[in-house]
């Protein structure tokens, strides 16, 4: 019974982790636009005159989403319309259950692991995940029953599948270098050292590996660099049918997608909760000094390394939104497929013969 | 693939221009917050109806209408105002005044504010100096386009 009571507690926590994060995106890149082009941004949503710097900016767009008027086109293919986001939405979604947030917590004899479950094939788990992903995309194009809809989702599609190839092959490198798919074993093999005082983390071990992943994950995103199935300024994306909270699913869904490519590069190229030479009871330091610290410090130490490392390639990622424009079709063909393929089937290769020496 | 490579480089001037720009944003915004003294903002916004941009001293804003020195419009209605006003805007009637230094006084004079484009011609054009529009005033939008016929007391005043 207490084990289906702690699941439930540890889904609620992820879950409003995870949807609390991503409602704050919203507000991080409106606030990081804003700095990175001299202006202030969203700052008057308030409560009670009480504006804090605009923190109140996601709850005043989720209101008026939720009360603006859901519309279905009557050519539409109903019900698959009504499908598609909420697809999209939950492909993402249950990514999370695979991340591991932290280490074994011990309460009262009892060990609690920082993730909702551990898969032994976790890594397979949420790359499956992500690809589904594109059947909202699909879905939402086609059932609009509209032609230019239709044509962003099999840009769309076309994008998605092609980036999926490289984001696949990426990875493989990394599983050859950790012996395993279970993303918590892939974080503990982070933990070793490399030299005696180098961490054993992905950047290091697999820095080809972690530029053709983060490419391919930004492509995945649909984000700006990389989208050609919305392009929201100019051509006409997969979701333009959609309108109130359907649309805002979509909307959520991009900016999850963009918190779980941080946790993913997080937990496989960064150390995922590892701090540099921190161990169950304390610092260990290379040069000779020792920090013991208790158990329940180590673990806070280590759910919040996890979260400065997400939130730092959360704020990346948004910097790339808004730094670049966005590619030409042919020239994202051209990257997934002449540049992205070869560099990672190159890593394969170059980390099998490094492996065999 | 060549091509893409040599992409790279400038892929990563493109955000360091980026990076610079937030971080440099950021630090004058922080010590905006820890109330230190910094040589610019980190924003080049005006927050409007809190904060007011100073305006230039030729700027032109709302009409007035000046007075002389015994309370009554300065203006002789020689309609040389009207016979400039690109937007026609301007509506005067003429009276006869007992003072013949004076002879002719203004009994109605209306500017139609949602016609006029102040060019300020008006302006340009008044041999008597009775119109300027150095108020300051450039608030002044209404619901209704009759709020914006502004007449001789609402000039005067």
């Amino acid at each position: 019974m207490s084990e289906w009571i702690i699941v439930l507690i540890k889904i609620v926590c992820a879950l409003v982790w995870f949807l609390m994060i991503t409602l704050y995106l919203t507000w991080v890149e409106r606030k990081e636009s804003a700095v990175i082009q001299d202006r202030i941004g969203a700052n008057r949503a308030s409560i009670l005159g009480l504006r804090v710097i605009g923190l109140f900016q996601p709850f005043a767009d989720a209101i008026k989403m939720v009360f603006k008027e859901d519309f279905t086109p009557r050519f539409s293919r109903r019900f698959l319309h009504n499908l598609a986001p909420f697809l999209s939405f939950f492909f993402v979604a249950i990514t999370i259950s695979a991340i591991p947030f932290g280490d074994v917590l011990k309460i009262g004899g009892r060990e609690i692991k920082l993730q909702i479950v551990d898969f032994n094939v976790g890594l397979l788990f949420v790359l499956a995940m992500l690809s589904l992903g594109i059947y909202g995309v699909i879905l939402a194009g086609w059932s609009s029953n509209n032609r230019y809809t239709l044509l962003g989702g099999m840009r769309g599609a076309a994008q998605l599948v092609s980036y999926e190839v490289a984001l696949g092959l990426s990875l493989i490198g990394l599983i050859m270098v950790y012996p395993s798919l279970r993303l918590s074993e892939i974080v503990h093999y982070q933990g070793e050292l490399l030299f005696g005082w180098l961490p054993k983390w992905g950047i290091f071990l697999q820095p080809l590996g972690l530029l053709v992943f983060f490419f391919a994950a930004l492509a995945e995103t649909k984000r700006v660099p990389f989208d050609l199935p919305e392009g929201e300024n100019e051509i006409v994306g997969f979701f333009t049918e959609y309108s109130g909270l359907k649309w805002g699913l979509f909307m959520m869904t991009d900016f999850m997608e963009v918190l779980i490519i941080s946790t993913l590069l997080t937990t496989l190229f960064f150390g995922g909760w590892q701090v540099p030479w921190l161990s169950a009871d304390g610092f260990h330091f290379p040069w000779g000094g020792q920090w013991l610290l208790p158990h329940g410090i180590v673990v806070l130490f280590q759910v919040l390394a996890f979260n400065l490392k997400v939130f730092f390639f959360c704020w990346l990622q948004v910097l790339i939104r808004w730094t670049y424009p966005r590619f030409r079709y042919d020239q994202v063909m051209d990257l997934g497929w002449k540049l992205l393929v070869p560099l990672s089937l190159v890593n394969i290769a170059a980390t099998a013969i490094f492996m065999s020496i | 693939m060549v091509k893409a490579l040599g992409y790279f480089i400038e892929i990563i001037r493109g955000s360091v221009i980026t990076i610079r720009h937030f971080m440099v944003n950021m630090w004058f915004h922080t010590l905006k917050v820890l109330r230190i003294k910094a040589k610019r903002k980190g924003a080049v916004t005006i927050q409007y109806p809190e904060e007011k941009r100073e305006l230039a001293p030729r700027h032109r804003s709302l009409h007035r209408l000046m007075k002389r020195e015994d309370g009554k419009p300065r203006c002789v209605v020689c309609m040389l105002c009207v016979t400039a006003c690109p937007s026609e805007c301007i509506y005067v009637e003429a009276a006869e005044d007992p003072d013949p230094e004076i002879q002719k006084y203004p009994s109605t004079f209306i500017i139609d504010l949602s016609r006029c484009c102040f060019c300020g011609f008006c302006v340009e054009a008044c041999p008597e100096d009775a119109i300027r529009m150095d108020t300051g005033q450039i608030e002044f939008a209404e619901y209704t386009r009759d709020d914006l016929i502004y007449d001789l007391e609402k000039l005067t005043g």
